[in-house]
């Protein structure tokens, strides 16, 4: 995408806030690569619902009405050591730039991706190009390891590999079970919080989580979080409050064949 | 003036109060007694020339009333409608002492409605200075101090973080106190002074001050308002259903979501037991946009009594004739949920009303052992907002009160510790009145005009 102000100021662990058209909700999708000479950010995004549904089906030379960004505060960027980079589903998109940006710090990076099935498994070759190790899992063990993520990350630990510090997107189930780990071997571990967002500024507190028994909000708080601070059980179940609302929009979209009334 | 029937109005977004038609508008004109010493005028942040604009619609002037009000106030239509005019021009208003004052925002309002009706006319500007200002925030503070800087012939920017301008005009006020056409309209006469508006342009993140001094402007203008929501810090409060009233009338306001799945994308969740804590303004709409989306219960839980509610007396009014309850000296200290994390009451403790506090109205204090349930499956927490920190956050050039995390200004200038730089509105005085705003806006234009031309 254009957007050559973002591009300019983009960090690693950022996001932007996109609205498709007129009657389009706001939606966060983290920065996945930019490049600040030519003006033009990345994003990756799955078409899970109406939105991103749309935004799949826009066209090279179409416009997206808004971008709005860079949000949220740059990732944690030092010397750690050996640091794990962790991306489950789409989220292996935006492991990207935290992997890239770790090991140009001078981290030894492991990188682990899953995703559920093999066909569904992206940025293989992208992650492979900024880590010294890359693991693969998938839930049904098309590819790599049968498993997740998580599992792979335990193995690691339970050889014995000395892993400084851990950084893990993904779906939130994914980066609740990462945390479960380190916390028991007691590695640093910031996760990406992918909360509802709305104006993404600071304004509303729709992303509002409780870190360290406090209410943090996402959006300019963070996005990255301690993990083994972060109240995953209650991000859940806030994730889950418009879900009928979600499937009735997609449903009529999908049934009005491209969204005209 | 004239009403839209309740009946009507809760089963809509449409505008409540009507305004006047020109029989109407002139037959209330015509109670002026034109006062050699006009209070009105005093009470008028902007300091209109009431008498004047008003003897010119009895002689049916309405050209000329609009030029008068405008020597002013960019954003008449606006004002009209909202200005809390009761504490305003018509709580100063002689007729007032008596028996009822002068509905000077009602006769505002019908001249502006005449004129973006009409198409506007843009007024002389000065010959252009070649300097620029760069407004932060679109809101009513930045729309009105860049609309008075191009008029004295400057080149000007405001910066916008939303897709839309208007900040709480857009997001905040509901379609039904102040409809988006008239926002637009009026936002396009600010356009029309030759002001340009960036959109989806966060300044702190898409851009710093720095940047913006970099990029060529002599000065900068920060009107970012008071958009930080204060919660209640009470156990339950991230339970699902409950609301920042800016997340509410975010959804509601900016994102249409009353028109969700039809011609909006942006989902909202009200129930059949709706309540708002709070007893502003921002309460007050809140109630009353979750009355016309549930079409069921909407209480408002308030911890003093009406008395010392800071809404509008006519939204109150207005409220509790659309169906909206009242429960005073109730003070919300804990929320329960269901197994599925959703809310469904709300844990109260009674009050009662103590000394005056710094505010002046009495400090309301919990009475042990009070505790009661209020049934809740949605809730919207509307005790106020807090400046906005993402500028003083990203600029720490800029000093802030730390306490209320207002910037700090010279309070005859506006301008800030950071040289060529004015503030004003709610970042600098905490969540206040639209036309407070648009009153530091002029403030600040005319001292900006003063430190370029020198």
């Amino acid at each position: 995408v254009e957007a050559p102000l973002i591009a300019k100021k983009a960090e690693a662990g950022q996001f932007v806030i996109v609205r498709v058209d007129e009657r389009g909700e706001r939606i966060p999708l983290t920065l996945v690569d930019w490049d600040k000479d030519r003006g033009v950010i990345t994003l990756v995004y799955q078409a899970v619902g109406l939105t991103t549904r749309k935004l799949s089906e826009k066209k090279e030379g179409e416009h997206i009405l808004d971008v709005v960004g860079p949000l949220g505060n740059p990732g944690a960027a030092e010397k750690f050591g050996t640091v794990a980079v962790i991306g489950g589903g789409v989220g292996v998109a935006a492991a990207y730039p935290r992997a890239k940006q770790l090991r140009q710090k001078g981290n030894y990076v492991i990188s682990i991706i899953g995703a559920r099935s093999s066909n569904l498994l992206i940025f293989e070759d992208e992650m492979r190009s900024v880590s010294d190790e890359l693991y693969i899992s998938t839930d049904d063990g098309t590819k790599g390891r049968k498993g997740f993520v998580s599992d792979v990350l335990r193995d690691l630990l339970q050889e014995g590999r000395k892993i400084d510090y851990v950084f893990a997107v993904g779906p939130t189930v994914m980066m609740r079970a990462v945390a479960k780990v380190t916390k028991e071997y007691q590695v640093k571990t910031d996760v990406s919080l992918n909360p509802i967002m709305v104006d993404g500024t600071g304004m509303c507190g729709a992303c509002r989580v409780r870190v360290g028994g406090e209410t943090k909000f996402t959006c300019v708080d963070g996005p990255e979080f301690d993990g083994h601070q972060v109240d995953f059980e209650e991000l859940l179940t806030r994730l889950n409050t418009y879900r009928e609302e979600e499937a009735m929009a997609l449903e009529r979209y999908v049934k009005g064949g491209g969204g005209e009334d | 003036m004239r009403e839209l029937e309740v009946s009507k109005r809760i089963r809509s977004f449409d505008e409540v109060a009507l305004g006047y038609n020109e029989e109407e508008a002139i037959a209330e004109a015509e109670r002026c007694l034109q006062c050699k010493n006009p209070k009105c005028v005093e009470g008028c942040p902007v300091g209109i020339n009431i008498p004047e604009f008003i003897r010119h619609i009895r002689n049916r002037e309405y050209e000329e009333a609009i030029k008068t009000i405008k020597l002013a106030n960019n954003l008449p239509a606006i004002c009209g409608r909202v200005c809390p005019q009761e504490n305003q021009c018509e709580g100063r208003c002689v007729l007032g002492i008596k028996g009822d004052p002068i509905n000077i925002g009602g006769l505002e309002r019908f001249v502006a409605d005449l004129e973006l009706s009409r198409g506007f006319e843009v007024p002389e500007k000065a010959p252009d200075t070649g300097r620029s200002v760069a407004v932060i925030g679109s809101g009513p503070a930045g729309l009105t101090a860049a609309g008075d800087l191009a008029k004295m012939g400057h080149n000007v920017v405001v910066f916008e973080a939303l897709h839309e301008p208007g900040g709480v005009l857009t997001y905040g006020i509901p379609e039904f106190r102040l409809p988006k056409r008239i926002v637009k309209a009026e936002v396009g006469y600010i356009e029309k002074l030759g002001v340009k508006i960036k959109t989806d342009v966060v300044v702190g993140k898409t851009l710093t001050i720095e940047d913006l001094f970099q990029e060529g402007f002599d000065s900068v203008f920060i009107g970012t308002g008071a958009g930080l929501p204060a919660f209640l810090n009470v156990p339950g409060e991230n339970l699902c259903g409950i609301y920042s009233a800016n997340e509410f009338l975010i959804r509601v306001n900016l994102m249409k979501a009353y028109k969700f799945p039809y011609e909006s994308d942006t989902p909202i969740k009200v129930g059949s037991e709706n309540v708002v804590i709070g007893g502003g303004n921002v309460a007050m709409d809140s109630a009353r946009c979750a009355l016309r989306l549930s079409q069921k219960n909407v209480t408002v839980l308030y911890r003093r009594t009406e008395k010392e509610m800071p809404a509008r007396r006519d939204e109150v009014r207005r409220a509790r004739e659309e169906g909206v309850n009242f429960r005073f000296l109730t003070q919300p200290v804990g929320f329960l949920g269901d197994d599925r994390g959703q809310v469904r009451k709300v844990e109260c403790i009674r009050m009662r009303l103590g000394e005056p506090d710094r505010s002046g109205r009495p400090r309301p204090i919990p009475i042990e052992g009070s505790n009661f349930y209020v049934d809740a499956d949605a809730v919207i927490v509307a005790i106020g907002q807090r400046p906005n920190p993402m500028i003083p956050k990203t600029t720490p050039k800029i000093k802030v009160d730390e306490r209320r995390g207002t910037i700090i200004v010279n309070p005859e200038t506006l301008e800030t510790s950071f040289k060529g730089v004015f503030a004003g509105g709610d970042i600098v005085t905490g969540a206040a009145t639209v036309i407070s705003a648009m009153g530091a806006g002029k403030k600040a234009a005319r001292s900006i005009h003063k430190s370029l031309i020198k």
